[in-house]
Formats: C-alpha cells, structure tokens, sequence
C-alpha cells in the first residue's frame, strides 16, 4: 500500500491550483500539487485575452471601480451568482493582478498621449493621460461597462501561469505531475485525500492530507465542439460527485463562446471583438448591431452566441463542408495592431486555417462558430471555497461552483477568478489545514484504495465488445446536439434517457489488453462513466430548469423566471449503482442582494418574469441610501452587503487620479 | 453544425490515403521491445497530426500513447520528431508531406514514457529552478497601492521572450544537450534573458552568472542554432544567448 502523507494536498496546476498552493506554502505547511500534465501545460494557459481588473488606468477605464466591475458581473450572470462571492472577487481582482505584475507579468502598458483605437468598425483617437504612463493597459471585452481586461498580447493566461508557477517552485511547492487523482478518500463526511493514478505506470497511490483541494478545471470535453484542452474532462468534479456526500451546482450552465474557429473549434479571444473586430455573414453584413443596438458584438456572450446562431438560421450562415459558419473580422485593425496584440489568433488562423487575418478584405475573414467554451457549474461550495457538505474538501476556479459566474461568465473573469480565488480560497483552505489534524484510519485508506484497484480490475474483465470510444463520441454528440445553445423539452428528454442508457452501456465495453498498467484505453474505460455522469448532471438540470437564464436557454420557456427559478440547481449522486442524479435546489435570497434583478440592458428586454421582492428591495436599498446620505460608495456598499475577506484582501485599491476613493 | 470527423461522403472520395509510421516501445514493459508501427489512414481537409493520431488511437490502436493538451500549439505538450525534425505535432499539417509518408518519433532527450510519449515536466522544473526563474527583489509591494509604471517598449520586450512553452523542441534540436546532460539549453538560457531584462527583477550580471557561467550554462552553446531554427514560437534564441554571453564574458 503506497501512501504519500502532506498538510495541503492540492488536485490540479492550473492558476487556481497553483495559487492556492503559494497561500498554503506560505503558511510553512507541506504542500503537494498533483497534475495530470505538467503543470505549465494546465489549460489556464489557453486564456488568450485577458484578465479582468478594475484598475481603471487606461483614459477607457476612468471611472471604474469595484462597484462598476460588481454590477457588469452581477448582470452577466444574469443574476445566477452569489453577490457576497462576487464582490469578494471584485474587491481582491486588482491586488492579484498587481501581486502578478510584480511577479513579473509583463501587461501590456500605457503609453501617453495619443493613440488610435478602432470603436464600433471606425477609427478613432484616445488620449492617455501623463500620470497613467507605465501603468496597466486594458482593453474592452463583453458585458463590461468599462475597459478592464489587461493583457498581455492575446496570450495572458500563459504568461499569468508561467508566473505563478514559478512563484510555486521558487517555494518549493512539490510538484507531481502525470497523476490522476481518481477517487475521493473519506470518512464520516470528512475528506482525507485522495487516490491517485499514476499516469506513467498505472500505480495507485493514496495521498492523505488534513485539507484537499480540488482545483481541475472545467467539464468542456463532453461536448462534440469546445475550445477547451484535451484534459478537461471534468475527472475531479465527477470524483466528487461519486462520493455521494459533495453535490455539483448548476451543472446545466454551460458557457458557449462565439467565436471558435471553425472546425477545429480553436478559441480566436473575445478581444478580437473587444479591439474592434466584427462579425459578418455570408453577405458580409454585420448583423450584430440589428440585434443588439447597444453592445452590438460585445454583448455577453451568451447572447452573442445565441444572436449569431438565430442569423444562421435566417439563412444567413456561410455554407461550407463543415456545416454553416459565420465571419469574424479582425482585418480592419490593422496589420500592425494584429502581429502586436492578436499574435497568437493570427498564428492559429493561418496554420489551421491559411488564412491571415490581416490580410485586407475578406480574403482575411475568419469562419467562426459558437462552440462550447466555459464550465459554470462545479462542486458547489461556502463562500470560503469549501464543499457545503464535506468537511475538508475545498474546491477553486472553473472546477468550482463557488458561484461568481451564476448563468453566463464574463470573458476576462475565468483566468481573474483563478488567481482570485485561489487567494481567497487559498487562504481560507491554507487556515483549515493549519488548525487540523491529520486523523485518516488506515484502514479506511487501504478501503479506497482496493475499491479503486478492483474497479479497475473489474473493467478488464469487461467483455461485451462495445468500443469505449464510440460510446464517448455518441456522448459527445447528444450534448451537441441536444443540450447545446438552444435547448427544449423534448431533445432534452431525449437526452437524457439517451445518456442513461450509454452510462449502463459502459460495463459492455472491451479494453483490448489486460493490463492496469500505462494503459491508455483504460484510462478512457474510467473516464467516460464519470464524464457520463457529469453529461447527465447537465442534461437533467437542463431539461427541470423551465426557464431561460443565461446561457442556459429554452426555447419552450424562453422567459428568465424569477419567480419560480431565482435558484440552484444541486446535483448528488446517492448511491454508487444509481443512473441518474438526485436534484433539489437552492433558493437565491432576493432580500439580501446588493443589486436586486432587473433586466441585463442587452439581451431580449421583454422576456423576464420579475419577481415582486424585486421590487420590494430596490426600494429597501434607495431607502437605506436616503438614510445615510451623504456618505462615500464604501459605507453604502457595507450597509448593502457586507461580507469578508481573509488577508488584508479587503483594504481600499488605489487607483490613478482618485486615490483610496 | 461541423463536425470533423463527419465529412460529405462523396467528398470523401478524393482524399488520398496516408501513411504514418510510429515508434512503439513501453519501456516499462519487460516483454517490449522498440519497433515501427504503420498505420494507413484516409486524410481529410486540414488534418493535423492531432486529428490523424486521435483517429488512430480511437478507431485503430487504443494502446497508442502521445501527449497532446491544447492541440493548439500554445501548451507545448505535443512535440515529438516528425519526418527527422522535432515539431509540435498539433501545428503539423499532414498535407505538408507531398508522399503522404510521416515517421513519428518520441522527442530525444527527455525521459521516454511510452511510444511518443516523453517526461518533460520534472526536467523543465529542475531547469526552472536552476536558472532561477523567478522575480529576485528585495522590495516589499503593497498589492493595493498603484503597481510600478514598467515603459511600454520593455513590457513588451519582456513578453516576447516569455512566450516560450517550455515544449524542448530548443533541446531536441541541441547537440551540446547531447553532451552534457545538464546543459540548461536555450529554453533556460531565454528564460535569464527574459529576467535580466525585466525591470521588477534585482539580480546583477554576478548573480545571474552564478547561474549559468559555466559549461551547462552560457558557455556550453556552440552556436550551431538548431534551437532557433526548430522553435516554434520563434523567439530569437541564438541573439540572446549572445547578449547572456557577452554580459556574462564581462563578469
């Protein structure tokens, strides 16, 4: 029996992972970081585009602060999320990115004076202030009122990790990569580690630590098309389901990003928009400001994404042998602007595509298709990142329904999560091992560990002939196809029976050679039934969910409904034999929101049901805002809402010009 | 909705076939021995080595093992030597090969897992931590307050040399490497460059030579520029070994 003994144990390197693992550290504890792949190689550093912080440097950005930053969040999420996490998040985003400056980050900066930018398909002139020269550049995004997003070119989540995760050896954070954790070890509610799989030669190894965190990323790969990488599987979301004790929030919020490229479904970032690029159709007509006057393409992107799709089926879709499409357009920037900012697009566009996006006309326009692209459901946690039902068990990032994000993200607030959380959750996780002892029977640790081994096992004896690969590609179809952007009943229906079905249909698979060694069909025999079970945590969220909210949306019940759906959805899964997940909800409390729900100011203004308490606490909150009078945004935010941070996380933010005000 | 595995069928008709010969050796089991695999296979419109080897695995040899990650050339993961000439294996076209004939061979120099399947995460760390590769100040930063102004020309300066992915191709494409085990190579000599230049980072010329002063470090690069010419993100390798060079000769 192999068994790794630490205080912190830490499932995933990503951004959030790593972090986290830098909080623990530390605070002098042993800390372990556990990776499928090297840890530079997590899919934090496919972000592209940038990170959000409310640093409002750039003469784009004056005026903005937590409070602008909150409310642009709150909106997006369309009023899914949890508003004390959110401005936890906003009040921490611009420390950790002047942490990861001094980190050696290199954002892009300003430069004084005059520079030309390209706003709603014209050129225009800004003007950089003096005093914000070498300060933090931003550039605009989706669904924010300000520009926020700093970056460095289009491939900020590469330098973001690189950074952190040298800051982690640099600590001697220890790092163990090509593992897989698998199982979740436990005892009476309590977490106490994990079993691992050692990817290189099949070992299983128990890791026990007095907290555990999992920190793996999002579920994408159970969708045909996704931006995202190859390892996001969703492995450490399922592991938790499966011990019946953790639930899964919100699982049916599934983000759909806009401009994929097609068909390889490589993301092109959001700041091709958010720098002035612009989508066409087949005539190349830019269709998006007829449906959205305001935002136009820098509409949430569920919205976006939806618009896009609704074109299409005007009859406006680009015909090609890998089905309709539409154009991005990024030409107009500039050649210049391009090489310097959308480098990375520009390599990806012309060695998948041979197209050069800088190229003058449409001869440089990219086929682009939404395609899924974001996780907003995960293990659903306290405020403090831990499981609301296992002790011991914390979660960060895109593995985590910790609930910033509710039904649609922001683009720039994935990567700025990460890190922000895992300074937060990172903290609070750092503090729970501190005060714990280690205390896992032995016993029960060689229980885990055998039931693991005679899984494992009991797959190889499996000999019903099915491949298990094609039992993960007609997965894969049915969320594609049935639980994708536009959703109903009866697909969903469909679905659902569907998915059940290919979850029994797993134990009728053959894996060709007999061995729980470095195995890598094994390894898919594992993985699908967990990321079955995730699909049908999805697909039944999805098909209860009677309403439209997000990028959640039903075309049956094409109304957000706060009345009846102001809520979470909660996934378990009760009993090891069981089929389908066990859901119930969670109610979101109008009555102590910040920003009650109103409408988003983009997306359809006449399809909500508003909930009369709605009302009622907007008129709560001017009346506590009359009471106080005139005091600054601080007090009448703590009057709203007041909420906590650990650290000196929630001291004032100094900005350009205005100071701690 | 496209779907690259579900080509028109009577599109299908003229894709040529292809032939992709692979390196199968588990090291770890007493009974391998190394050995070529060829697999014939239909190409399809802007197939990638990523499209043709998960084809491969999942319809034809489940047992395969190769490394991809992102499959977008931005995670590094996927470098192996292709026809004789170590790429990333996801930003390799298959239509670029006019016989229709690819030989894939794991990346030499790392620790060999399986078939095309390399440990290149532990080597990149230790190298990591070698060279140091982190902001060295003795200044105390207070997260809340403004950060430090950095000129925009040296940002970006910085982020040009930051953009490495760690993928080894530098080292694959090295002979020093092939000589001395320890040799940092190009990917840990960028990476002194890409901190000496850094405003936030303290360190003198005395420390970094430390570092790499001697025959593992900057002294050991023969200027054959293999590194440079294979680097897929082309950074300009060979120019800033120079410039590590000359301030280190000046220690």
């Amino acid at each position: 029996m192999k068994i790794i003994y630490t205080d912190a144990l830490i499932v995933g390197g990503g951004l959030a992972g790593l972090r986290s693992a830098i909080a623990a550290k530390d605070k002098g504890l042993d800390t372990i970081v556990l990776s499928m792949v090297p840890v530079k190689r997590s899919h934090s550093a496919a972000a592209q585009g940038g990170m959000q912080a409310s640093l409002g440097n750039t003469v784009m950005g004056e005026g903005d602060n937590e409070d602008v930053h909150f409310s642009d969040t709150v909106k997006g999420s369309d009023w899914g999320c949890d508003q004390d996490v959110a401005r936890m998040f906003v009040t921490t985003a611009p420390k950790a990115i002047r942490e990861l400056a001094a980190w050696g980050v290199p954002w892009n900066r300003i430069g004084k004076g005059p520079r030309d930018v390209i706003m709603n398909g014209e050129k225009e002139t800004i003007v950089e202030k003096d005093e914000a020269h070498g300060l933090i550049n931003a550039r605009d995004f989706g669904g924010t009122k300000k520009w926020r997003t700093c970056y460095t070119s289009d491939a900020t989540g590469h330098t973001m990790l690189y950074a952190v995760a040298n800051e982690a050896l640099k600590r001697d954070v220890e790092i163990h990569d090509k593992k897989e954790a698998i199982s979740i070890i436990h005892e009476y509610g309590v977490c106490a580690g994990v079993v691992v799989r050692d990817l290189i030669n099949g070992d299983l190894i128990a890791y026990i630590a007095k907290g555990t965190m999992i920190a793996t990323g999002g579920y994408g790969r159970i969708y045909k098309q996704s931006t995202n990488a190859i390892i996001c599987k969703g492995i450490g979301i399922a592991m938790a389901l499966e011990t019946g004790i953790a639930t899964l929030g919100n699982m049916e919020a599934v983000q759909f990003h806009p401009t994929p490229i097609v068909p390889s479904g490589i993301l092109l970032t959001e700041g091709c928009r958010g720098d002035g690029g612009v989508l066409r159709d087949k005539d190349g007509y830019r269709f998006m400001p007829d449906y959205e006057p305001e935002k136009k393409e820098l509409a949430s992107r569920d919205v976006v994404s939806r618009r896009m799709i609704e074109h299409i089926r005007k009859g406006k879709g680009v015909k090609s042998p890998n089905g309709d499409h539409l154009w991005l357009d990024i030409s107009i920037l500039g050649r210049e602007h391009i090489e310097k900012n959308l480098h990375d697009v520009q390599d990806i566009s012309m060695t998948f595509n041979g197209i050069d996006p800088a190229d003058e006309g449409e001869k440089g326009w990219m086929p682009v298709l939404p395609m899924q692209h974001y996780s907003m459901g995960g293990i659903r946690t306290k405020v403090n990142g831990e499981s609301t039902t296992m002790k011991g068990l914390f979660c960060a990032g895109e593995a985590s329904c910790w609930d910033l994000h509710g039904f649609n993200r922001l683009g720039g607030n994935s990567v700025s999560e990460a890190v922000v959380a895992g300074m937060i959750v990172g903290e609070y996780f750092a503090a729970y091992c501190e005060k714990t002892h280690l205390n896992a029977n032995t016993f029960t640790i060689q229980n885990f560990l055998e039931a693991q081994e005679d899984y494992l096992k009991e797959i190889l004896t499996y000999d019903g002939g099915v491949n298990i690969f094609d039992i993960k590609d007609r997965m894969r179809s049915i969320m594609q196809e049935k639980v994708g952007v536009f959703r109903n009943g009866k697909d969903l229906e469909d679905a659902v029976i569907e998915l059940e079905e290919l979850l029994k249909k797993t134990k009728e698979i053959t894996v060709k050679r007999k061995t729980i060694g470095n195995n890598p069909e094994l390894n898919e025999a594992y993985r699908v039934p967990k990321m079955l079970k995730l699909a049908l945590c999805v697909a039944k969220g999805a098909l209860e969910r009677t309403e439209s909210r997000g990028a959640h949306y039903r075309e049956d019940h094409i109304k957000r409904d706060d009345v009846n759906w102001l809520k979470r959805t909660i996934a378990t899964w009760t009993n090891p034999g069981d089929t389908m997940p066990t859901l119930s909800y969670e109610e979101i409390d109008i009555s102590k929101m910040e920003m009650p729900p109103a409408f988003r100011g983009y997306g359809r203004k006449d399809s909500i049901i508003l909930n009369p308490l709605s009302e009622r606490r907007a008129k709560e909150i001017e009346k506590i805002k009359e009471t106080l009078g005139n005091v600054d945004r601080f007090k009448i935010q703590e009057e709203l809402l007041d909420f906590d941070l650990p650290k000196n996380y929630k001291r004032k933010n100094e900005r350009v010009g205005v100071g701690y005000a | 909705m496209p779907n690259e595995n579900n080509i028109d069928e009577n599109r299908e008709k003229e894709f040529r076939e292809i032939e992709i010969t692979v390196f199968r050796y588990n090291p770890q089991d007493k009974n391998s021995t190394p050995e070529y695999q060829t697999y014939t296979l239909e190409e399809t419109p802007g197939m990638t080595l990523y499209v043709a080897l998960i084809k491969i695995w999942s319809s034809m040899d489940p047992d395969l093992s190769f490394d991809f990650v992102c499959r977008a050339g931005i995670c590094g993961s996927c470098s192996m030597v292709v026809n004789g000439k170590p790429r990333l294996a996801c930003k390799t076209r298959t239509n670029e090969f006019p016989d229709g004939k690819i030989t894939l061979l794991p990346l030499p120099t790392f620790e060999h897992i399986k078939d095309l399947s390399v440990d290149t995460g532990n080597w990149m760390n230790s190298m990591s931590k070698k060279v140091e590769s982190w902001i060295h100040t003795k200044e105390e930063t207070d997260i809340a307050a403004l950060e430090k102004p950095i000129e925009p020309d040296v940002a970006q300066a910085v982020f040009d040399l930051d953009r490495c992915i760690e993928c080894g191709i530098c080292l694959a494409s090295c002979s020093t490497k092939i000589m001395h085990e320890d040799f940092v190579g190009a990917v840990g000599l960028n990476r002194t460059a890409r901190f000496a230049i850094d405003p936030h980072d303290e360190r003198s010329d005395e420390e970094f030579y430390e570092l790499i002063g001697d025959d593992n470090g900057v002294f050991g690069c023969m200027s054959l520029m293999g590194c440079e010419d294979h680097c897929p993100k082309d950074l300009p390798l060979q120019t800033k070994i120079a410039y590590m060079r000359r301030k280190m000769v000046k220690v």
